[in-house]
């Protein structure tokens, strides 16, 4: 198992890890920055200032309960549905590529593509706002034309890692999609 | 070539024996479904598996053998389970073997030519047989269409899941059973079944014909000549009850037909409407209850006149306000008293009416309310017509209002063209010149003025009813919508996913499991419920959806133009 430090596209620090299980299974695994103490705190001292200063015009003590009752709600709905711990890409070499993002609150979301949908693995670069960044995507097969592509699926995209990190995944991808045409050559010649 | 094993989780303990299960060649892989136990007689085997092969449809052969040694690896036994790979010819023959407690199992294969010289590599993949069985898979458009096309080369996770589903009759034998043959599966310790669900399926059957019968004579009953005559069947289909209970009496007929679902779709759209029906019933029984405890009907009944007369008069204040200086502006006086006065006579018959029915409305809202253990929908349905019924005098002052506004627009507009030089061509649908006489031309405009200087009255009793009327539709529509949210709502398919998410599977997803260095890959296939999103979009049931006829736009323009509206219309075909 390997980690190395890189930096997301905003700035903050990320880490990969890489296993390898076997010749043709890899797992991919991208930290995110985590829930600031800071950030938290700013939030909620606006939060409830504001509802200080509303009570002191209001005199109705129902202003304090409900700034403490939506914190906790807002802080809860943030943790299960907004931010992510761990996005890690499991690249199977003949089943296919599954895609899985963890919430703060333990929840994860996973999808599973087969391989026989996936046409490739690439890097695309998107204009957003004044920057030019870069994200990892994979292309799926149009089934009715061969050389077509239906779907662009990006990935990593709540940690949007820099192209150092990137080329790391896509060196390591594109060696087991590799495997996959050469099987399949040799499956067309028997 | 990478081999690909699916094993069940169940079969992990058995005992040595014989792999059967299914292979599939295009993708590599092979779902084994079941382990056959030592003694067996290899000729009674092929028997017994060419009979289920027959009845399941799927290709069933002995995939390999499967060795649990509790000791030392026996080389007697070795031997013997090569031998049987002659038996038993099956391209490639898997040998799986687990030693001892070791969580980490050998594979190898036997092929009699082998295809290519580099090393093989296996990837086992453990699964719920129960889950798996009982699952059913959803594939998202792109994966159907991609199935359409590459035929049975599509999805893998499909023909797995398939393969287990159509193995029912497989896993029908236990160990308890005095076959020939042996087998381990997940039901092999004692077929799983509930005996709630036997009473209920054979109390189902006589429940059914019951109720078809009952519900042929209702619709012999609802179909009769009588009914079709013009007032009554006009009356009908403007009552949204009636046709609210031809719904359901629509989808009882489906419940209680004895034709057996063919499919999960079917299955379920039943289970849908039958669990819909049966809340709708509770719901409805509770409100009657409420209803009928300490006479809220009679106290309902009484408060309904006061009702309509505090409207009536709010209406009639209405009036006074516009027929004298509303808003500030100035109207024209006489057509302000002419169609004053007679909104005015048309708010006294109304209430003359209504005074004339008092002492039955009691009585016909206790036996209208009756009707409400039919279902909420009912409820609400009718609640819906007596709202339509109290404002009938809104409607009635819209139309008026709406038609001489029309009347007036369109005598301008043509008056406006005369004024020009211009008129509407009909034959060719286009405004060409032409030209008047004087005396034409004298009269057009003295006309085209009066209409003019008209205009911000009516216009202004046109705005004013249309409101009104906007209000009462906008009130209908949103019980309309109710009544649609418990029509279509897939309840059961929502509980289901609750309860038992594994039945409504969206895709699988994949867990690595330890790993040893020289041992095939260890996989763990879990099943991915859909998400509640897509059940109720899968699900939901048939409906005469309510929805906005008219875009925005044209909404403004009819009313613009004075042209009546219907903003909700009923969809004539089923909304699927």
């Amino acid at each position: 198992m390997e980690e190395g430090m890189y930096r997301a596209v905003c700035g903050g620090r990320i880490a990969l890890q890489r296993r390898q299980y076997s010749a043709s299974c890899r797992e991919f695994s991208v930290r995110c920055p985590r829930l600031q103490l800071r950030s938290l705190s700013a939030a909620t001292c606006s939060v409830w200032l504001a509802a200080y200063g509303l009570f002191v015009l209001s005199q109705n003590s129902m202003v304090l309960s409900a700034a403490i009752f939506i914190t906790l709600i807002g802080l809860i709905v943030y943790l299960h549905f907004v931010k992510i711990d761990q996005e890690s890409l499991l690249v199977i070499g003949s089943l296919g590529i599954q895609m899985t993002s963890s919430y703060a609150s333990g929840k994860e979301n996973t999808t599973f593509i087969e391989m026989s949908q996936v046409k490739d693995v690439v890097i695309n670069e998107a204009i957003y706002m004044q920057k030019v960044i870069y994200y990892l995507c994979i292309l799926l097969q149009d089934p009715q034309e061969p050389h077509g592509v239906s779907e662009v699926v990006p990935l990593f995209q709540s940690s949007k890692p820099r192209l150092d990190c990137l080329v790391e995944v896509y060196r390591s991808c594109q060696e087991i999609l590799e495997q996959r045409k050469t099987s399949d050559f040799t499956r067309t010649l028997n | 070539m990478v081999l690909k094993v699916f094993f069940p989780s169940c079969c992990a303990t058995a005992e040595s024996g014989l792999l059967i299960g299914r292979w599939i060649p295009e993708q590599n892989s092979a779902v084994v479904l079941a382990v056959v136990h030592f003694p067996f007689i290899p000729g009674q085997v092929k028997q017994y598996l060419s009979e289920v092969q027959r009845v399941t449809q799927i290709d069933m052969c002995v995939l390999g053998s499967w060795s649990n040694s509790k000791q030392e690896k026996e080389e007697v036994l070795d031997k013997f389970l090569e031998d049987l790979s002659t038996i038993f010819s099956h391209e490639p023959w898997i040998q799986l073997s687990k030693e001892g407690d070791s969580k980490f199992w050998s594979c190898c294969i036997f092929q009699k030519c082998p295809s290519s010289p580099k090393e093989d590599e296996f990837i086992l993949v453990y699964y719920d047989q129960r889950k798996v069985m009982l699952s059913q898979l959803h594939p998202t458009d792109s994966l159907t269409t991609f199935a359409d096309h590459k035929g049975n080369d599509a999805s893998k996770l499909g023909a797995v899941f398939d393969t287990v589903a159509k193995s029912k009759v497989l896993f029908m034998t236990d160990r308890y059973d005095d076959g020939p043959i042996k087998l381990t599966h997940w039901q092999s310790e004692g077929v799983e079944a509930s005996i709630i669900v036997e009473l209920m399926k054979q109390a189902s059957v006589p429940v059914c014909m019951l109720l078809t019968f009952l519900l042929s004579l209702v619709s012999s009953v609802c179909k009769s000549r009588v009914l079709k005559f013009w007032p009554l069947s006009f009356i009908w289909s403007k009552l949204s009850t009636c046709e609210q209970l031809g719904h359901r009496l629509e989808h009882l007929q489906i419940i209680s037909s004895n034709r057996k679902a063919q499919n999960q779709t079917q299955l379920m759209r039943k289970a849908n409407i039958f669990v819909s029906l049966l809340i709708d019933m509770t719901l409805g029984i509770l409100l009657m209850s409420w209803l009928y405890r300490e006479n809220r009907i009679g106290q309902l009944a009484d408060t309904l006149i006061p009702v309509a007369d505090h409207i009536a008069k709010e209406l009639q204040d209405l009036l006074q306000w516009l027929m004298g200086v509303p808003a500030g502006l100035k109207m024209n006086r006489a057509l302000d008293q002419v169609l004053g006065r007679f909104f005015l006579y048309h708010i006294h018959l109304w209430i003359s009416y209504i005074h004339l029915m008092s002492p039955f409305i009691e009585m016909i809202l206790w036996y209208v309310g009756l009707s409400a253990c039919l279902g909420l929908t009912v409820a609400l349905s009718i609640l819906s017509d007596i709202i339509a019924l109290l404002t009938f005098h809104i409607y009635c002052f819209y139309v008026y209002g709406a038609r001489l506004y029309c009347l007036k627009i369109y005598g301008l507009s043509s008056l406006w063209r005369l004024f020009r030089g211009k008129k509407w061509n009909v034959l060719r649908q286009r405004v060409d010149s032409c030209s008047y006489d004087l005396d034409q031309l004298f009269i057009g405009t003295l006309l085209f003025t009066i209409l003019l200087f008209l205009l911000p009255t009516t216009a202004l009793y046109y705005l004013v009813f249309t409101l009104l009327r906007l209000l009462v539709v906008f009130v209908q529509g949103l019980i309309h919508l109710l009544v649609d949210l418990i029509d279509s709502l897939p309840l059961y398919s929502v509980i289901l996913r609750l309860c038992r998410s594994y039945r409504l599977a969206a895709s699988v997803k994949f867990r690595v499991l330890e790993q040893k260095p020289g041992k095939p890959l260890r996989l763990l296939m879990q099943i991915n419920p859909l998400s509640y999103g897509s059940v109720v979009q899968t699900y939901r049931l048939t409906t005469y959806a309510c929805y906005p006829k008219d875009s925005w736009s044209s909404l403004c323009k009819k009313l613009f133009v004075g042209e009546l509206i219907y903003p909700w219309k009923h969809k004539e075909e089923k909304l699927d």
